[in-house]
């Protein structure tokens, strides 16, 4: 049995898992209409579950200050999106219900996270669509005039809504004009092209931020009642990831190294269906939509010589034969196909380019194929359906996926981990709240398709605006924050320091050479496959490199002005220790469980073997101090209403 | 490929300005437009820290600053004027998913900022959008809360017009069409907002005052009129048709007759 943390308290409600949450609502306290007015907020980013609670917060009256990286909230990540968002509202009547949606979600983790949350999730999914629909949305429709639905991974039925390929652009949009509303109404005030580099805590509760204005330069102090985190997750870790540029973990590691934990930092999502790597000059990958799977069928060759052939161009995909092609999916898995979760399709990718079966001249390919759906249901069907999604194919690999199949691999995706929240979704610090990817709570060790929109606008519009009232009702007698304290002098005075520390290095290598190196060694020891002695390497190697860092970096400019290369510097200081922290998160758990594959721990046919009897736990870390190891707690994971249960996708 | 590139430089909105040219070597044909931006800063920030070219005289402002950001041609954050177009030399893209491809080695590229008077430059390449905002701060929205919505299949939508509202709602809000119009009209990005929503039934309700109230904003923050040359279309990244301006001018003038 594992021992709960002392300051770990979920603070999960007791009671039968339908009942919890209406049961805790019930119990919270509320903020009077006349109080609220009284009481400020800050939100970090603007991505669903920023922009949905900085809305939601604006309209039950709170002022809310809300900060943006980009130069409009409406470019934040959650806009690139692409199938679809679930919701366990059974309109196409294949047997979907809260309960169903829960257990999936619950079983795609792989039994890592908990059941009061994701129950919770589960419930709310419909309001979000219902919301959406009535925020102008303009979701998918039959021609009955009502809503469609697709199919999406690790699910049976058909429970994922969608805008073509663009719904997470359709859902910011509509989180952009609720939150615009209330910038006009007064409610919310916006600073676009801001940047939090510090969290500021008084007497052990968030009470501000520090912020440079991205323009200027200038460093900025904010105060508020409460400080709301949704900035999103760490994938740029690894530099060539699906996340945009300028997706950092900076906002969530100051918080950390204020003392807040950080939980699972390990659990990372790698992507089975990216668009490959071209070469050295590569910046980013780009995703090509799970949706593709409900159509697509993803295959290798079965012969190496049509594989060799491939690889010198010598025949084209489609010349091969059907009953030479392997649909290694379909074979390994019958159950689920093509549509198994992401962590089991992109290792069953590396295992076929590993034996030596990959499709393109890099050897890191496969197939992800349309003609029988082509020939099933026509051109004009497929079109219609995945249209902007095979135009964006085309224009980046210059091959027509109408008439190729088309070339993917795995990449990283999405971050499970992020800083550990109890029920309330409040972090380990009184006052900080963490909503969105940037929090640790739903998807265990491995997060369905279609489910990151959902749990952005859950957080965002259904729990964080309930819980939070109940933090802050004991706060209707405080005063504003004083910027003046002395705790955000001594923020600020860190803030400028480590930026005056950056330019000082003047060494010779940019930035993004750093970067780089820090991306290779986490995709070849904290990627896809790891095991105990490639993560002690990386540990190793990461060290070296964050020294090689701070004494040959180079940043040109100044700060005082509109600098990019400082605003990555500090990105990628900061990148230098969270790697580290999800290599040591990586060594620790000797288990392999959804993302987290640990090569000492699988079954005879390459699956993931857990150990439920000592990893049933969150990993959350607390920063000790500069140079030291960080302290791990554990909050056990308890299974009332769920059996734990090997997954199978198989039968 | 071995390339010449022209470029735009400005300290700040109040400096002048001027072209720089550069050379970039080894471009692969596969690299995306920002990609070869991204080694072309490489190459200026070794200069620039290169002790022995400094003592030669030699001198550089340093990287170009440029907007990106999905690097997907979804979040509307990256810009640039290539060759004389929105977007460079290909059709329904944004900047981050133009190719090298697209051009034939030694040639020169001429990379500018959007350029308009209601957008403008901050540095370099960068200008200021904020005014896009603004005017969807105006009215862009449905007027509802959180909670206490109908069931999403309580209101039921022509399919057609669901998709054609889509059509609409595809705008990324990259300002594209404003940079392309000689007279700097916002015309093609607010009426896809007023048109995505009026053709809703939830968003058919307040139509006329959105409609007035987006469109004063516009005139207020100094955008130009439109003239029907089409050329925000022609340069849209999303394709995004004139069509919705006429939709939007009979909401405007609905709204003005029933003053």
């Amino acid at each position: 049995m594992v021992k709960m943390s002392e300051k770990l308290i979920s603070k999960t409600p007791e009671g039968p898992l339908s009942e919890k949450w209406t049961e805790h609502k019930t119990h919270i306290r509320v903020v009077s209409p006349g109080n609220k007015r009284k009481l400020e907020i800050i939100v970090i980013g603007t991505g669903l579950g920023g922009a949905s609670a900085a809305a939601s917060l604006g309209e039950l009256g709170y002022n809310v200050k809300v900060f943006c990286i980009s130069d409009s909230p409406r470019r934040a990540h959650s806009i690139a999106a692409q199938g679809g968002i679930n919701a366990a509202k059974n309109y196409p009547n294949d047997n979907d219900s809260v309960y169903r949606l829960f257990y999936d979600t619950i079983k795609g983790g792989d039994y890592r996270s908990r059941e009061g949350n994701v129950y919770r999730l589960a419930e709310v999914s419909n309001l979000i669509i219902d919301q959406c629909v009535a925020q102008g949305v303009p979701f998918a429709r039959e021609y009955g005039g009502l809503l469609d639905n697709r199919s999406f991974g690790g699910a049976q039925v058909s429970r994922t809504f969608y805008a073509r390929g663009q719904t997470g652009q359709q859902l910011l949009l509509g989180a952009y004009a609720a939150l615009n509303r209330q910038i006009h109404l007064g409610t919310v005030k916006c600073y676009t092209r801001h940047e939090m580099l510090d969290l500021v805590v008084i007497d052990g509760e968030a009470k501000g931020i520090i912020a440079r204005n991205l323009i200027t330069g200038e460093i900025e102090r904010h105060g508020a009642h409460a400080v709301v985190i949704a900035s999103g997750g760490y994938g740029n870790v690894f530099f060539l990831s699906t996340n945009a540029m300028n997706s950092n973990g900076s906002a969530a590691w100051q918080c950390y190294k204020k003392g807040a934990f950080f939980a699972n930092p390990a659990f990372a999502q790698i992507h089975p269906t990216c668009i490959p790597v071209h070469g050295e000059q590569q910046s980013k990958l780009t995703l090509m939509s799970e949706s593709l799977r409900n159509d697509g069928r993803i295959w290798v060759p079965k012969k190496k010589e049509d594989v060799d052939k491939l690889r010198a161009k010598n025949i084209k995909a489609s010349q091969i034969p059907e009953e030479d092609r392997d649909y290694y999916l379909e074979r390994r898995y019958p159950a689920f196909g093509n549509l198994v979760p992401r962590d089991v399709a992109s290792r069953a990718a590396k295992e076929r380019c590993d034996a030596g079966f990959g499709v393109n001249d890099t050897g890191l390919a496969v197939f992800l194929d349309f003609k029988t759906a082509i020939d099933r249901l026509g051109k004009h069907v497929i079109e219609e359906r995945y249209g902007n999604l095979f135009q964006m194919y085309e224009k980046i690999t210059d091959v027509n996926p109408y008439v190729e199949p088309m070339m993917i691999y795995p990449a990283i995706h999405y971050t499970m981990g992020g800083l550990w929240v109890d029920y309330n979704l409040q972090t380990t610090i009184p006052g900080l709240y963490a909503i969105g990817e940037a929090n640790f709570s739903d998807h265990g060790g491995n997060r369905l398709g279609a489910s990151a929109l959902m749990q952005g606008l859950a957080d965002g519009y259904f729990i964080l605006p309930y819980t939070i009232g109940d933090f802050l009702a004991s706060k209707i007698q405080v005063l504003k924050t004083d910027i003046n304290h002395t705790a955000f002098d001594k923020a600020e005075e860190g803030v400028k320091a480590k930026i005056a520390k950056l330019f000082a290095v003047k060494g010779n290598e940019p930035v993004d050479h750093f970067h780089k190196r820090l991306g290779h060694i986490m995709w070849e020891y904290v990627g896809m496959a790891r095991n105990e002695k490639g993560l002690q390497t990386a540990i190793k190697e990461i060290k070296a490199l964050r020294e090689d860092f701070w004494k040959n970096v180079y940043v040109p400019g100044e700060s005082g002005e509109f600098n990019q290369e400082i605003e990555k510097a500090l990105k990628v200081a900061d990148f230098l220790e969270l790697g580290e922290l999800m290599a040591l998160d990586a060594l620790m758990r000797k288990e392999s469980c959804g993302g987290h594959f640990r090569e000492e721990m699988q079954t005879e046919d390459g699956e993931t073997l857990r150990d439920d009897v000592n990893y049933m736990y969150v990993s959350a870390w607390e920063y000790t101090g500069e140079g030291k190891e960080p302290e791990k707690h554990k909050e056990p994971l308890k299974y009332e209403f769920i059996k734990l249960a090997t997954r199978n996708y198989k039968d | 490929m071995d390339l010449t590139l022209k470029i735009w430089r400005q300290k700040s909105a109040k400096d002048k300005g001027h072209f720089e040219t550069y050379k970039v070597k080894n471009i692969s044909p596969d690299s995306s437009f920002l990609e070869m931006m991204d080694i072309l800063n490489d190459q200026l920030i070794r200069e620039g820290s290169d002790p022995v070219a400094i003592e030669k005289g030699c001198k550089n402002d340093g990287p170009v600053v440029f907007d990106n950001d999905c690097r997907e041609g979804i979040c509307g954050m990256c810009s640039l004027y290539i060759n004389g177009r929105a977007h460079g030399p290909d059709d329904d893209i944004t900047t981050c998913q133009l190719h090298m491809r697209k051009f034939k080695d030694g040639d020169t590229i001429t990379i500018e900022p959007w350029r308009s008077a209601a957008m403008p430059v901050i540095k370099d390449l960068v200008v200021n959008r904020n005014a896009l905002d603004q005017i969807l701060q105006a009215g862009g929205y449905i007027s509802v809360n959180t909670g206490g919505v109908p069931d999403a299949n309580s209101i039921p939508i022509k399919r057609e017009t669901a998709e054609e509202s889509m059509d609409a709602a595809a705008c990324v809000g990259c300002g594209a069409c404003i940079a392309a119009c000689k007279n700097g009209s916002a015309m093609l990005f607010v009426s896809a907002r007023v048109s995505s929503l009026a053709l809703l039934p939830q968003g058919k309700i307040e139509g006329a005052r959105r409609a007035k109230a987006m469109v004063a904003k516009m005139d207020e923050l100094g955008f130009g009129a439109c003239t029907n040359t089409r050329a925000c279309e022609m340069e849209c990244p999303k394709g995004i048709s004139v069509a919705h301006i006429a939709r939007m001018n009979r909401e405007f003038l609905k709204a003005k007759l029933k003053d």
